[in-house]
């Protein structure tokens, strides 16, 4: 615990990624302006390369994992894939670690940063373990191929729980459950009806279901009509991109992932940007809202507002911005411009 | 530009090539007046083509109104036989089906509203439309995306092509329950299937004068599935070394759909995925009401809107919007090589879009169907000079 101002305040243990490419000098950026806006936060930085464990299986580095069940929280910036490196991706071997079974992406239009489309503010929830992406194929004979998803009570479920649980914990007033169950009338029509028997319980969140395609008819046309939306894997991956896109991208789109065991990482789902690495050319928005994200999942969220001000002002002002939002500021200029910021709001 | 339409439609109808001409050549010789292009006079044809319609659920039936109603007043040469089947009214017996197909093979043009897949599993895993795309064999549907000229949204001077795979994919309709609580969809990707869309995309794109095919996937995750239909475009796109051909990730082109859909050209994609890119698409530009679009297989062309809804809650009262359909109408008139009469509904349907004085509510006016249809009707009687 520490001292800040009059009151004592429990330092709470987050476990930093800081990833590959241009992660390192985001992360460092996050982890400056944390420390202007005097968040209780201490930073445990871990490397999550794949190790090959005992049985031959791939697997994260034991401190790593040891990091995480004891913080429970992590913020991570984008790992990079080799191709032939024999082991599958590192957010997979996550995933898969730690059961992150919810994606939560929330898009809100940044002023100052302008797009096409105005007041978005929605949430996708993305059930993340199984649907199209279980992996599972096979070739049948030569020239056709089989590929299942799955879709089990207890995944869909437990998503839909969240979803609401979310939709109370941050005054959200509707959940919309999207579906092709007139197509795929077992396995949409099962996280349907899980979706709608968990609605029962939650009588204060109105629920409605809408068809995927006309969600993404109705969202380009007017996106303020949607407020959180809950849907299978492959739905969830696609209008979650698509509402990126609303916004302006992936550079400036925080996202969630929250696990079985009350464990939650943070990231920005941008890639690893290589060719500007180390150049300190790159914008550490993403990470820093989804570090945002984190501190309002903590609790914190006195910290999260005055972060998230100090960001979005310097943003509006347009005086120093990098150059993916239209500036020429450095990385350092940028992230000197919100510490400021968050010191005068404090 | 239309001939070269008229070239492909008449390229893939191999079933078609006989059968017509059969029936144009026996057909008296004062239609092929209207083949000679806008300057000549309407041909008075002493007979009519034939054309199977399906008016389908919610506002279809309205909107075949507003088709009839524009063909009866511009004197087009076309007679409907219609047949009223719908899955939600359990109007959609083997019965009628067959009825149905026959009255396809004899036409072999149709112009279609939505059928409506109900989301109650009565025991049938397989919604109607499904079936009947499966039996007629649609494996291509063909979405043109154009920006409307005097109707402007957030993304102007839009040209996109977006071909979509439409008989597998994910909407093989073979699901089953493992155990109580665990359920298996299944989607079946074919090197035939794949290899004919990516073909039928390729020379839509060399007829109509089109630089660029852009293969959509999730081969990332999908290794095998969508693997096998990105090789199997990369293999056609060989025989076309004129068409540049790329490739992207499905939700990284949703995100730049919406970002920059300039970057686009023709678009070539499995089933569910062309479900999707067309409903955004069609969004881009004005919604469901103004996008044409058309099936397409060996023998049979069909004609629809470009984002297929049944738009149940506006059923009765006479504000849906007919511009998609009658554009639609317009195209299966040039299909049928009566070019003349397709310039004059397009073109009036545009004329009406453009002067923005009756608009329906969708496209933020007040007028009603009816409205709409009238001033259309109007500018039909009045054709620009």
């Amino acid at each position: 615990s520490s001292f800040h101002g009059s009151v004592w305040v429990q330092m709470q243990t987050v476990t930093l990624i800081p990833g590959d490419g241009i992660g390192p000098e985001i992360s460092a950026a996050v982890v400056k302006i944390f420390d202007a806006a005097k968040a209780p936060v201490q930073w445990e930085e871990r490397n999550v390369t794949a190790i090959k464990g005992p049985g031959g299986k791939w697997m994260i580095p034991a401190d790593a994992k040891e990091s995480m069940d004891r913080s429970k929280i992590g913020l991570k910036g984008p790992l990079k894939t080799p191709i032939a490196a024999g082991h599958p991706s590192m957010n997979l071997l996550l995933r898969k670690t730690f059961d992150l079974y919810a994606n939560v992406r929330p898009c809100v239009s940044i002023e100052g940063y302008r797009t096409p489309y105005t007041d978005v503010d929605l949430v996708t929830i993305r059930e993340n373990t199984e649907g199209e992406y279980s992996g599972i194929e096979h070739v049948i004979v030569d020239g056709v191929v089989q590929s299942i998803k799955l879709i089990t009570e207890d995944a869909s479920r437990r998503i839909a729980e969240y979803a609401f649980e979310y939709a109370r914990n941050n005054q959200r007033s509707s959940v919309t459950a999207v579906h092709k169950a007139n197509i795929m009338r077992m396995s949409d029509g099962l996280f349907l009806r899980k979706c709608r028997e968990v609605a029962e319980n939650f009588k204060d969140v109105k629920f409605t279901e809408m068809y995927l395609d006309t969600v993404c008819l109705n969202m380009v046309q007017d996106p303020t009509q949607f407020d959180v939306l809950v849907m299978p894997n492959l739905y969830g991956d696609i209008l979650s991109d698509l509402c990126a896109g609303l916004i302006g991208g992936l550079g400036v789109t925080p996202s969630g992932n929250i696990g079985a065991n009350g464990v939650a990482i943070f990231e920005s789902v941008h890639g690893t940007a290589p060719d500007i690495a180390g150049l300190d050319l790159a914008n550490p928005t993403a990470l820093l809202l989804s570090g945002v994200m984190m501190l309002r999942h903590m609790g914190l969220h006195q910290y999260a507002a005055k972060i998230q001000t100090a960001c979005f002002d310097t943003i509006k002002e347009k005086k120093v911005l990098t150059k993916d939002l239209g500036g020429n500021s450095k990385c350092s200029e940028f992230t000197t411009e919100i510490c400021r910021r968050v010191q005068d709001l404090a | 530009m239309a001939a070269a339409l008229r070239g492909t439609a008449l390229a893939l109808a191999k079933g078609l090539g006989g059968a017509r001409l059969h029936q144009l050549v026996s057909r008296p010789l004062s239609v092929s007046a209207s083949l000679c292009g806008s300057e000549a006079p309407p041909a008075r044809a002493d007979s009519t083509f034939k054309v199977t319609m399906i008016p389908g659920d919610g506002v279809g039936p309205e909107l075949m109104t507003a088709v009839k109603d524009v063909f009866k007043a511009g004197d087009i040469p076309v007679e409907f036989d219609e047949f009223y089947i719908s899955e939600v009214q359990n109007r959609a017996s083997d019965e009628r089906l067959e009825k149905l197909l026959d009255s396809m093979k004899s036409n072999r043009v149709a112009i279609k509203g939505k059928i409506h897949s109900p989301m109650e599993n009565k025991g049938e895993l397989e919604s109607f439309e499904m079936k009947l795309r499966r039996t007629l064999d649609l494996f291509a549907n063909v979405v043109r995306v154009s920006s409307l000229p005097g109707y402007s949204t957030r993304h102007n001077n839009l040209d996109l092509v977006i071909i979509r795979e439409q008989t597998e994919g994910e909407y093989s309709s073979l699901e089953h329950e493992s155990v109580p609580g665990v359920i298996e969809c299944l989607k079946i990707i074919t090197r035939e299937k794949s290899r004919r869309i990516a073909k039928f995309a390729f020379d839509y794109a060399t007829k109509t004068g089109r630089s660029k095919v852009t293969a959509v996937h999730k081969a990332n995750i999908m290794k095998l599935g969508d693997g096998l239909f990105l090789q199997s475009c990369a293999e056609v796109a060989e025989l076309y070394p004129k068409i540049k051909h790329e490739n992207i990730i499905i939700d990284n082109c949703c995100m730049q759909l919406v970002q920059n859909p300039y970057q686009f050209d023709v678009l070539v994609m499995p089933n569910l995925y062309g479900n999707i890119i067309d409903n955004l698409a069609a969004g881009l530009v004005g919604g469901a009401g103004v996008v044409p679009g058309e099936s397409y297989s060996a023998e049979y062309a069909v004609f629809e809107t470009g984002a297929r809804h049944p738009f149940a809650q506006a059923v009765g009262r006479n504000i849906a919007n007919p511009t998609a359909m009658l554009l639609s109408a317009a195209n299966m008139l040039r299909h049928l090589n009566l070019e003349y009469h397709s310039q004059m509904v397009s073109e009036a349907v545009k004329k009406v879009i453009k002067q923005g004085k009756v608009r329906t509510r969708d496209l933020g006016g007040y007028s009603t169907t009816g409205d709409f249809v009238q001033a259309v009707v109007e500018n039909l009687r009045h054709p620009p000079t």
